[in-house]
């Protein structure tokens, strides 16, 4: 009888510490920090990836409502992956501005003629010290920048998903 | 090439692995009296397979081959190549690998090892241990695949974490697996004991030479862990309390625990039951490490993974091998045979008993302090961080009836012993360590009531550790261990009281007078080295009559973006002169940190001490015959 209570009773434990770490693993760990909320520098220039003419990038940001800005390279996997999510907001009348990284001009426009292109404009960033300038890690990133003040209002490291497509949405209806 | 070749050796792996859990669950119910000459022949084939995929894995790294995504996200061309070996198990994909690899080799060592056993028994080990070999091998495969390609393949990787790129780190994961792995054998081993019912003392030496060679294992990789941290991470201590050294820590004091119970069921034949119970313990807790730091569930340094699955699965599959020794365990129960009739309080008996109850109480408390956030998340959502302050007030002052009950309980005898004539040898000792505590303590300023027992008594129990190598009767190893642990707690108590640092801000030229002692920032260099860019600074520390010059280093390291501090330690055998700088802002002002940490060098001995001791014991346990 003892027995029996001892075991259930362990077996009741385990279950619930199970339910909880269960729980805890879908706790999302949003590494975006509020506080690197900082400005983008409107006075870099670049090269375009299919004119290769010289460009201020701060003519590429729609002044009135936000833009996206992509980090992405034709060799990145992942970046296959969010293609679609991508092409999902171009399709809403999205500014998006791709920034291909460390890339052979062949190989992106390849990857673009093949997969659709969700870039308003892209421009080329071939040693990586562009993506720097944003604050970049690593590719992809996705930045929501306001065209208003500069801003960068949200970054994405990573992937982005299902979720942060809604979540892009929504900041870009209210940061109109 | 490689790719497909680490691949399919996988499967071929796994396929070893279905039919040995078959094979060996059939014969352990027939009542067969040998062990099939398959078992060897296919456990040998399953870690031949295993051991091709790791090296193609390494091979992979070496070459720098990018078609590997593995490769591709974690190295790059101008890393050197020690690191590129090391790179493959610098990550999720190829820790797992390595973890599956120590896997499958313990088990086959461990079926050289145990020819004398009981086939009943060695069968149920090997079942046990290949139920946890295809979990790992089915984890890889479905959600960590080292070996998935990429296509087109990239001219350049994305390098390996910085921080990584440190020697003591690079072996550091290989020797904390071998410690964890090697608890996986001794899980198996006791549930296979239990079902057969031959726990006793035969049994008890034949495990004990695993408790051992886990518990050296552990212990170095704990070690090597915090090295990394003292002299890479800049952060000037040894210990942060951070979960992931916590879950390195856990299964220490469990199977520290293990190692003085399973003494006593290999003399006294008593015990049973709690060597099980802490055995299927201590494996659980290394699974959970494990867990903890692979499903980027804590927040710390160490989580470089972030991948709900595999948390969803390493949990899963943890639950489920701790509900089946939870069930073997109490359908088996009456099988034990206790056959212990007394227990006398004053016996060693007693003594490892208040060993472990200690080992237990200090477990319980870095178990609350590193899932408790995680509960209270989940339960309220609202973020807690335990730090240090609530680790030291719980710990510190429970060493003080420990620290008592370590002194003497090791010299007390088996089943009964008496209370001895007034030892004036003791006494002598007490008094010395009272004096040389006095001057200790009227050296510092902050004397804290609860440091005088401290230093008082970890100073008696150095010189009773040291009185035990002339006087005492036990084995060489305990005294060498027991040795190095009481000089780890005098040096840690020790450093704690007497280190002291200042941190300001300054610029090239500017002096900091600080404890009779003048810091001058002389010059800063920057060059470019192999694949970052160096920021070197000259520091002059000035003494009364003597001074020395520091160099620390800040890294800028471009893939990816990384900046790194990189300290520079004087070591002497007195004291360490710590002293690391951070960039503020372009403004030409550093951020400097100076400390002076005594003893500090004499943490790392004394932890060398205390696992040498486990070393000898595993040694002389190989000659003895039984």
């Amino acid at each position: 009888m003892i027995k029996n209570i001892k075991f259930l009773g362990l077996l009741l434990t385990l279950i619930i510490i199970f339910i909880i770490l269960l729980k805890g693993l879908n706790i999302s760990k949003n590494y975006s920090n509020e506080k690197l909320k900082s400005k983008v520098d409107f006075s870099l220039n670049a090269k375009k990836l299919f004119s290769d003419e010289i460009i201020n990038i701060s003519d590429l940001f729609d002044k009135n409502s936000p833009s996206v800005l992509n980090i992405w390279a034709s060799w990145c996997a992942p970046c296959r992956e969010e293609h679609k999510f991508l092409m999902k907001l171009k399709n809403m009348n999205t500014n998006i501005i791709g920034i291909n990284y460390k890339d052979s001009a062949k190989n992106a426009k390849n990857f673009l003629s093949l997969l659709g292109n969700p870039y308003s404009e892209v421009i080329t960033d071939n040693d990586g010290t562009k993506s720097i300038e944003f604050g970049a890690i690593g590719v992809p990133e996705t930045f929501i920048i306001s065209g208003k003040t500069n801003e960068i209002i949200k970054k994405y490291i990573g992937p982005l998903t299902s979720e942060d497509l809604i979540e892009i949405k929504n900041l870009l209806k209210e940061n109109v | 090439m490689s790719n497909y070749l680490g691949n399919y050796s996988l499967y071929i792996a796994l396929i070893a692995s279905v039919y040995l859990i078959f094979k060996s669950y059939l014969d352990a119910n027939s009542e067969n009296k040998y062990l099939d000459k398959n078992f060897v022949l296919i456990t040998s084939i399953q870690t031949i397979m295993i051991t091709v995929s790791f090296f193609s894995l390494v091979a992979a790294f070496v070459i720098s081959d990018f078609s590997n995504e593995t490769v591709f996200n974690n190295s790059h061309t101008l890393k050197p190549l020690f690191y590129k070996v090391s790179g493959t198990w610098g990550n999720h994909e190829g820790s797992l690998l390595l973890w599956l690899l120590v896997l499958s080799i313990f088990l086959f060592i461990f079926l050289l090892n145990s020819r004398s056993q009981d086939t009943k028994y060695k069968l149920l080990t090997i079942l046990f241990q290949q139920i946890i070999i295809s979990g790992f091998l089915v984890f890889i495969l479905l959600t960590s695949n080292p070996f998935k390609t990429l296509y087109p393949i990239p001219s350049e990787g994305l390098g390996l974490n910085p921080i990584l790129q440190d020697p003591a780190l690079a072996i550091h994961p290989p020797i904390l697996y071998l410690g964890y792995v090697g608890t996986s054998i001794i899980f198996s081993a006791s549930l296979a004991s239990m079902i057969s019912g031959n726990i006793g003392d035969k049994w008890a030496r034949h495990i004990k030479k695993w408790v051992l060679i886990s518990w050296v294992f552990l212990t170095i990789g704990i070690l090597l862990g915090s090295i990394w941290a003292y002299y890479e991470l800049g952060w000037g201590g040894f210990w942060f309390w951070d979960p992931v050294e916590n879950v390195s820590l856990m299964p220490w004091f469990c199977l520290t625990a293990l190692l003085h119970t399973v003494i006593v069921l290999q003399k006294r034949n008593s015990f049973q039951e709690w060597t099980i119970i802490l055995s299927i313990t201590t494996f659980s807790l290394s699974m959970s490490g494990t867990f903890l730091v692979r499903s980027g569930i804590l927040n710390s340094i160490h989580t470089f993974a972030n991948d709900p699955s595999r948390g969803l699965y390493i949990l899963s599959f943890l639950f489920i091998l701790i509900l089946m020794s939870i069930l073997i365990f109490f359908f088996n129960q009456n099988k034990i045979s206790n056959t212990v009739k007394e227990n006398f309080i004053l016996s060693k008996e007693t003594a490892i008993l208040v060993n472990n109850w200690f080992m237990m109480f200090f477990l319980s408390v870095v178990l609350v302090g590193t899932i408790y956030p995680i509960f209270l998340e989940v339960l309220n959502g609202s973020k807690i961080s335990v730090g240090s302050p609530f680790y030291h007030n719980l710990l510190i002052p429970f060493l003080i009836p420990f620290l008592i009950f370590m002194s003497f309980g090791p010299s007390l005898k088996w089943i009964k012993d008496k209370l001895k004539k007034f030892n004036y040898n003791i006494l002598i000792i007490f008094f010395v360590s009272l004096l040389i505590s006095y001057v200790i303590l009227t050296k510092t300023e902050n004397s804290f009531l609860l440091s005088i027992p401290l230093i008082v008594l970890s100073i008696y129990l150095l010189l009773v550790t040291i009185k035990d190598f002339f006087v005492s009767k036990s084995s060489i190893s305990q005294k060498i261990s027991h040795f190095g642990f009481s000089l780890l707690i005098t040096s840690i108590l020790l450093n704690g009281l007497f280190s002291n640092e200042f941190n300001s801000n300054m610029k090239v030229g500017d002096e900091r007078i600080f404890n009779e002692k003048v810091v001058k920032l002389k010059e800063v260099n920057v060059t470019d080295v192999d694949n970052y860019k160096s920021l070197k600074a000259s520091f002059e520390v000035t003494n009364k009559n003597s001074s020395f010059a520091l160099y620390p280093e800040v890294r800028i390291y471009q893939q990816p973006l990384t900046i790194t501090s990189e300290a520079d330690i004087k070591t002497t055998l007195f004291s360490d002169n710590f002293l690391v700088f951070n960039i503020i802002k372009d403004d030409g002002y550093y951020n400097v940190r100076y400390q002076y940490k005594p003893l500090m060098i004499w943490i790392w001995i004394s932890t060398i001490f205390i696992s040498l001791g486990g070393l000898l014991s595993v040694i002389r346990k190989n000659d003895q015959k039984y």
